[in-house]
């Protein structure tokens, strides 16, 4: 079974993703991987030591990727042959992933906890907040892509060689290629990375407006805590949107996670549910976080987290 | 600019949706409302039309049923309404979903095709990206922030670590997240005039999809089985009676994270 496995790099760095899906793919058969972006030392190093047999490397220029990477790749299947392509749920991801699949007119399978090679290569998705698993099988011709949910499965190196580089060259997509960056910007995070951080601390709209923010902030210094955010809040402009935790944004597993006025929608718990502890503080007693806490609190977060906050500083 | 905004109607989602036992597919109810992800998609068009005079068209593939969701947008100021009603339909996967509407967008004209990076129901989240390689236009996804200059639109796209600003020639198509803009509530006058706007209903067999191309058939995929996941075992739930926080306290040591 031959594998393809996408990546782009960032800060120097093969995507989290790509190594999570090498860890699996690698396991199923020959896994290539099309890495876009600079091919930094260290991350042709990352992708080889994950088990890429292959990385095929595309540099970008100021043009978006998209459009050329996902040229660039169909062209590279139809060379070398393809069961599997796997992708993250990034935006690149998507944007590749996306329009790969038109270009080959194949269908595409997301938010994938699990992949089988099969036959027929099937994957499984959660549904109703995770509640449910649902396992879906291709019936169209190779090659099946997926995308799959950030930490389904978890990185580990195989021991294995260096990767081979082949050089891939940016091919002229045509209009569909004309989209420019004109500038990028890194907000600068401060604290623990929200994504592999022990203890988060999270809130919800229940946090009632962006100066009790405040609230969250100084429980999570006191814990050592990453702050994450349900989508209302980052929607509300209170934080930014690298903080929101769930389907559109990140996927963390903590050990502990204290979600704060956060009622527990199904689109922020599948970020967050397979933390180790999860303590939910909300007024209301029927909210659906309550569903998947360890401990609930239900009562007022503005007179609980002060007083937690304050008896953790006493300490 | 011709705008066409990409709108779905979704079961409420304040009521859990259900798949059908059988055929595995989302159990549609008649009155189904409009994806709250979608009112950002309209808001941005609205406001690109109001700019240079241009014109709104709603397009979407769904069971049209009450209608209400498509009237909704059109409340908003969009001018018409183009929909996909078949029940050849039924079961389509993310990239029919993506050739439907790009044909009918197609037939009709665009400058600018606008989207939601994803619906509430189904949240695949690559129909636009798909949209836009079937049309052969470039794509600027997952924008925060849009703006319309000379022939073409300039977006903040969200990144893993910040934002980059992208621009693209028009025709494009667009993804908005929510958050882009604050959408407008429909008056009574927009509610009025909604009921007099023209809504065009297609057929796939209208727009060259032959019945094993669509639906089920053309879908290349199919749910196998539905299993319940294990519940996270109950956790304790307590009353806050002003020392509540103290139980969080005794959890944390548990855990020696203090």
């Amino acid at each position: 079974m031959t594998i393809w496995v996408f990546s782009e790099e960032a800060g120097g760095h093969a995507s989290a993703s790509a190594l999570e899906l090498l860890t699996k793919a690698r396991a199923i058969g020959e896994t290539n991987v099309f890495h876009i972006g600079a091919g930094s030392e260290t991350a042709i190093e990352e992708l080889g030591s994950h088990g890429a047999a292959k990385v095929f490397h595309m540099t970008t220029d100021e043009h978006l990727p998209s459009a050329a990477a996902a040229a660039a790749l169909a062209a590279l299947v139809e060379e070398h042959g393809a069961d599997l392509i796997l992708f993250g749920m990034d935006n690149t991801d998507r944007d590749v992933g996306g329009r790969l699949s038109a270009r080959l007119g194949r269908p595409v399978l997301a938010n994938a906890v699990d992949v089988s090679s099969g036959p027929p290569v099937s994957v499984t998705s959660e549904i109703l907040g995770g509640t449910q698993a649902v396992v879906t099988e291709f019936t169209s011709d190779a090659p099946a892509i997926i995308f799959v949910r950030p930490k389904a499965f978890a990185a580990e190196p195989s021991g294995g060689s260096v990767a081979e580089i082949v050089p891939v060259t940016e091919p002229d997509v045509g209009r569909s290629g004309t989209a420019v960056i004109v500038e990028s910007h890194v907000e600068e995070s401060e604290g623990p990375d929200l994504e592999a951080a022990a203890v988060v601390v999270s809130g919800g709209r229940g946090v009632g407006s962006e100066e009790k923010w405040s609230l969250i902030e100084d429980l999570a210094t006191q814990l050592k805590a990453a702050i994450g955010a349900t989508r209302a809040v980052v929607d509300a402009g209170w934080v930014p949107a690298r903080l929101q935790v769930g389907q559109t944004g990140k996927t963390v597993k903590p050990d502990i996670y204290i979600a704060a006025g956060v009622s527990g929608a199904m689109q922020h718990v599948v970020g967050m549910k397979n933390a180790g502890t999860i303590i939910a503080i909300n007024k209301d007693a029927e909210a659906p976080i309550f569903a998947v806490a360890d401990l609930g609190i239900v009562g007022d977060l503005h007179s609980v987290l002060p007083k937690l906050t304050e008896a953790l500083k006493e300490r | 600019m011709r705008i066409a905004v990409c709108v779905k109607q979704i079961p409420d989602p304040a009521t859990p949706y259900e798949l059908s036992p059988d055929t595995h597919r989302v159990v549609r109810p008649n009155d189904q409302v409009l994806d709250d992800t979608d009112r950002f998609g309209v808001e941005v068009g609205l406001q690109l039309a109001e700019e240079d005079d241009g014109s709104v068209t709603l397009y979407s593939m769904s069971p049209s049923g009450s209608l209400q969701g498509i009237r909704q947008a059109l409340a908003m100021g969009a001018d018409k309404a183009v929909i996909i009603d078949d029940p050849n339909l039924a079961g389509s996967d993310a990239l029919t979903t993506a050739r439907v509407l790009a044909a009918s967008i197609e037939r009709e004209g665009f400058d600018l095709v606008i989207a939601g990076t994803e619906s509430t129901d189904g949240y695949t989240g690559v129909v636009p990206q798909q949209i836009a390689e079937i049309l052969d236009v470039p794509s600027l996804t997952f924008a925060r922030k849009v703006e319309a200059t000379d022939g073409a639109i300039r977006i903040e796209q969200q990144t893993a670590g910040g934002y980059d600003v992208v621009e693209a020639p028009l025709p494009a198509v667009l993804s908005v997240t929510s958050g882009v803009v604050e959408p407008r509530y429909p008056t009574f006058k927009g509610i009025m005039q909604a009921k007099k706007k023209p809504i065009e209903t297609l057929t796939a067999e209208d727009l060259g999809f032959s019945a094993d191309q669509v639906g089920d058939t053309g879908a290349g995929q199919a749910i196998s089985s539905v299993s319940v996941i294990p519940a996270r075992e109950a956790g304790e739930i307590v009353e806050d009676d002003g020392e509540g926080y103290l139980r969080i306290v005794a959890l944390l040591e548990q855990a020696k994270v203090i």
